[in-house]
């Protein structure tokens, strides 16, 4: 028992290191003074907290313009990128599960490879891509780049649920009287379902979150919102902004999942209460 | 109607979509990479004509130098996340179940927020008038110390291969922001949960039972850990080494905002070369440098796992066929 | 030979394999297999896992195709059709329900895909529903099933539209044995009410005993035999049959003697054994006796002369003795051989004192009891 009293403690350790940063993430969108980013002032007494940083993103104040049209952005190329990758992720879990021929053999190098290549390669090697095809980077190469890096992460997801699906659900389909589209569309797109809208999320995460790649292929004067952050030096003014924003962030998708657990919940209460 | 639907054509089809835009966005570019590596650079930022120098200009120290400082954070930054994770994920696969996915999940709140965030918290964190930054100096006084124990030709071979330096530690110019430490810190606080997960999930999946045999075979609790438990979850320690290894060699957001100048890392290099020197073919071959940094240890694993794989079955051929003439001639 | 499947088809022959070869890679699994079911039969394809029973199914159904041979159904050729153009219906060994549809839904599937009025449809599955006794649970989802039902879901899914071949692929392997039981029972009522030719596949022989009108015992590829349940199991016509259908005695060796209807064999390291010679063997023949466990009576004196003089009877000492509630099985130990017996527990049947473990016993048995398979 001694043992996992131990790792017990390790854990808790560990998971204060996780949670330190991020309540100080929460702290500094408080901050009064976005220059020294201090709660104190330089004869070290205590200032106190603000929410002026809440109200200016409410009032989507114009100082911070730039911030809030970066954190569209990402929003924007986060959804397209997730559905797009999330159709060619389909597809090409199905190929892959379905067939075991030497196309597929590359196909799954094609898939693989993408994954266990740090993000700064694929960056560099799109940049090169666009430079010599001559092509001006902005939206579309963004786009382009994160639904590169999001398909491989998709299939993986959807692979791992076809692995647990009996196929021969499908062959009874087909045994009673499916052609193939009915029983795609009917049988098997439903049962993977959980499984697509797990790895959508996945990419939709990575997309949002993507510094790396992106500044490789924004060209000048589109920013993210994490490559607009980066690019923020440590003098900036409204720095307690993109923390109060991050704040935001975290307390949506927090609301988010608490709502998704809720729903399932529910729906198992009301399968159990037919019984 | 098998026929039908495991026909070529609608293989195709189904292949074709991924198969090209993977093709165009992932192979070619790749290509482009590694035909750029052997072109000459022009002033103006463009790509000149064919020639090796590009590959010649690599021997400057500087870069030897720096790959291997790359290759030794990124080790440092694994060996710790392996470490932390291992009695992390073996205390919440013992949890009770309904406790299990609440602090898995707990483990990977913190990508919720953004990357770019946090690291910047961090940054605020390991201010020079802030606490950190004496934990570090403290940090410094007791491996200093310690260091000052070993034999000469050990420490010898640490300030060779980087990992000490010869230099006394100054507190005034030793500031945790823009130092290595930094890097490795907030890699790990990064990278942390990507090797949780996969040890967790294998550990998960890990039968508890037999380390209560073990243990009810005589086995001391550290013993049946290091015996049953670690090799049980062997799948899981690769997977997690991947995780971290590979993000870190390829990191450069997080030494340029906390390295400064004394960790520039390969990452930063290349992003150096491609954007501000405009220098495309050094940071092509600088890509295809940490490629090869990637793909020969992953190489290396997966015929390792071939070769034991082969083994594996090789033994349980050769058992097979001995029970199988053994049963004949009883 | 080719003439065969066409000249059954043409004489109304309901179900036909005609010479049906398939092959996995260097596998054959299905080797030249030829048979005929008849409209309404039980029929059981029985045999060892890997024996390629399955394989025969799969390309009933349609799921795959035969590298030769062809199959035909109510004289019609059927082995290039798709499945889904089919009427024959397949219930697999893991269910696969589908998962996200409720029991109704499930059943309905064939209907709706039928293009069935809706009201017709309604009463479709509502009856076989209440057939099946499922109707209270017709909204739940395969997941909140217990096997049982789920089997039974499987079953009623399949027969709804009527098919004109029902094949169940191991239905039962997954149900604990209670249940089993409890189905296989019910499966037969199943049969008796829809009328519908069904096709078994099992390797379990208490269950296609059981259930089947006919049995084809299948071993690497090819029909072994094909008969009545009883005479597969009393006339089994080769070694692997007798010894896959329930558990038997093999004494090995050749005809030396040939008395009318019996003959005597001379076997290695045992005494001469007299056995019925229903085939006309010629003396020198080389002959597996199989005499069955239950057969074979185990007693402390030998038999008293009046019960015959011509049965078989051997001194011989208890080895194992293992109780099994309905009968007691005993190892017994003759010379060389290793001698399964049967003793089933009823007074009359009972030796005055209990036979225990290393007690000097005698075995015997009617020469009738013993049944000879040529060895080739």
């Amino acid at each position: 028992m001694k043992r996992s009293y131990v790792s017990a403690v390790i854990l808790a350790i560990v998971l204060v290191f996780l949670y330190v940063p991020i309540l100080f993430v929460i702290a500094y969108g408080f901050i009064p003074n976005g220059i020294s980013m201090s709660f104190f002032n330089a004869e070290g007494e205590f200032i106190g907290f603000t929410g002026k940083w809440y109200a200016m993103i409410f009032s989507g104040d114009r100082r911070l313009e730039a911030l809030l049209e970066s954190f569209w952005l990402s929003l924007t190329i986060a959804g397209i990128a997730t559905v797009v990758s999330c159709v060619l992720g389909t597809t090409a879990a199905l190929a892959l599960h379905k067939w075991k021929s030497k196309l597929q053999a590359i196909h799954h190098a094609l898939v693989y490879t993408p994954l266990i290549m740090p993000d700064i390669l694929i960056g560099i090697s799109l940049l090169m891509l666009f430079v010599a095809c001559c092509v001006d980077c902005g939206f579309w190469t963004i786009l382009i780049a994160h639904i590169t890096f999001c398909v491989s992460y998709v299939v993986m997801t959807i692979l791992a649920r076809l692995q647990d699906f009996d196929d021969r659900i499908i062959e009874a389909a087909y045994d009673l009287g499916a052609g193939p589209w009915y029983a795609f569309f009917h049988v098997q797109l439903p049962i993977l379902m959980p499984g697509i809208i797990a790895g959508g999320l996945l990419a939709f995460t990575l997309s949002i979150d993507d510094v790396v790649i992106t500044t490789f292929v924004n060209g000048a004067g589109t920013n993210t919102f994490p490559t607009y952050v980066s690019s923020m030096t440590k003098h900036s003014r409204n720095l307690p902004a993109v923390f109060a924003l991050s704040t935001l962030m975290l307390l949506f998708t927090c609301v988010l999942m608490g709502l998704s657990k809720l729903i399932v919940r529910k729906d198992n209460i009301k399968t159990k209460g037919k019984q | 109607m098998t026929d039908v639907i495991k026909s070529k054509k609608s293989e195709w089809l189904t292949t074709l979509p991924s198969l090209v835009w993977l093709l165009l966005f992932f192979a070619v570019p790749a290509l482009i990479v590694l035909a750029f590596t052997f072109h000459t650079h022009t002033p103006n930022g463009g790509v000149g004509p064919w020639s090796l120098s590009t590959w010649r200009d690599l021997v400057d120290p500087d870069y030897p130098v720096i790959v291997w400082k790359t290759i030794r954070i990124s080790f440092e930054v694994t060996l710790w996340c392996i470490l932390l994770s291992l009695p992390c994920a073996y205390a919440i696969a013992k949890l009770p179940k309904k406790w299990r996915s609440i602090v898995a999940g707990a483990i990977m709140m913190p990508f919720w927020t953004s990357f770019v965030v946090r690291v910047f918290a961090w940054k605020a964190l390991l201010h020079p008038d802030g606490w950190l930054q004496a934990c570090y100096l403290t940090w410094l006084r007791v491996s200093e110390w310690m260091f000052n124990w070993l034999p000469e030709f050990l420490q010898k071979f640490f300030i060779a291969i980087g990992f000490a330096s010869a230099q006394k530690v100054d507190p005034m110019l030793s500031t945790v922001l823009d130092s290595e430490a930094a890097v490795v810190l907030v890699s790990v606080y990064t990278f942390i949960p990507f090797a949780v997960m996969p040890i967790y999930s294998a550990a998960e999946k890990f039968d508890f039972s037999l380390l209560e045999a073990a243990r009810d075979l005589g086995a001391k609790n550290f013993y049946a850990f290091r015996k049953i438990f670690i090799p049980g979850i062997r799948q899981g320690i690769i997977s997690a080494i991947l995780m971290v290894f590979i993000p870190t060699i390829g990191s450069y957001v997080i030494p340029q905002m906390l390295g400064g100048t004394e960790c520039v890392l390969i990452g930063n290099k290349i992003f150096m070369r491609a954007m501000q020197n405009r220098n495309i073919p050094h940071a092509s071959a600088l890509a295809t440098l940490m490629a090869l940094a990637v793909l020969i240890p992953i190489g290396c694993a997966m015929w390792w796992r071939r070769r034991q794989e082969v083994r594996d079955k090789k033994r349980l051929d050769l058992r097979t066929a001995h029970l199988m003439t053994g049963g004949e001639a009883s | 030979m080719r003439e065969y499947g066409i000249i059954r088809a043409m004489n109304n022959e309901f179900l036909v394999f005609d010479h049906v070869t398939k092959r996995f890679g260097a596998l054959t699994a299905v080797n030249d297999v030829s048979l005929s079911i008849k409209k309404g039969e039980f029929f059981s394809l029985l045999g060892p896992s890997g024996c390629g029973k399955t394989t025969l199914l799969r390309m009933l159904g349609g799921f795959e195709r035969p590298d030769s041979g062809r199959i035909y159904l109510e004289g019609k050729d059927i082995t290039d059709l798709p499945p889904d153009q089919r009427r024959i219906h397949t219930v697999f060994q893991n269910y696969a329900l589908f998962p996200t549809m409720t029991i109704w839904d499930n059943i309905a599937f064939s209907l709706k895909l039928a293009k069935k009025p809706k009201s017709e449809m309604e009463d479709m599955v509502d009856s076989i529903l209440e057939m099946i006794q499922m109707t209270d649970h017709a909204w739940k989802y395969p997941s909140q099933l217990s096997g049982g039902q789920k089997q039974r879901v499987a079953i009623a899914r399949a027969l709804v539209d009527r098919p004109q071949v029902l094949l169940l692929d191991e239905p039962l392997a997954a149900l604990d044995l209670k249940l089993r039981q409890h189905m296989l029972l019910e499966l037969d009522t199943i049969h008796d009410q829809v009328g519908i030719t069904f096709m078994y596949v099992t390797h379990d022989q208490g269950e296609a005993m059981s259930l089947s009108d006919r049995i084809a015992v299948i071993n690497l590829g090819k029909i072994e035999q094909l008969d009545v349940p009883a005479k597969i199991y009393e006339a089994p016509k080769s070694r692997f049959v007798a010894s896959f259908i329930g558990d038997t005695n093999f004494f090995t060796g050749e005809i030396i003697s040939v008395d009318g209807d019996y003959c005597t064999i001379k076997t290695e390291g045992f005494p001469m054994i007299k056995a019925y010679n229903d085939k006309n063997l010629a003396i020198g023949q080389r002959v597996d006796l199989s005499v069955r466990p239950e057969k074979i009576r185990v007693t402390h004196k030998p038999p008293h002369p009046e019960q015959g003089a011509g049965i078989n009877v051997f001194p011989a000492k208890v080895q194992d003795i293992v109780y099994q509630g309905v009968y007691t099985k005993f190892w017994i130990k003759s010379q060389e051989l290793r001698i399964a017996a049967i003793k089933p527990h009823s007074r009359f049947l009972l030796d005055e004192e209990a036979i225990t473990w290393n007690d000097d016993v005698f075995v015997w048995w009617h020469p009738d009891d013993g049944y000879m398979v040529e060895v080739i």
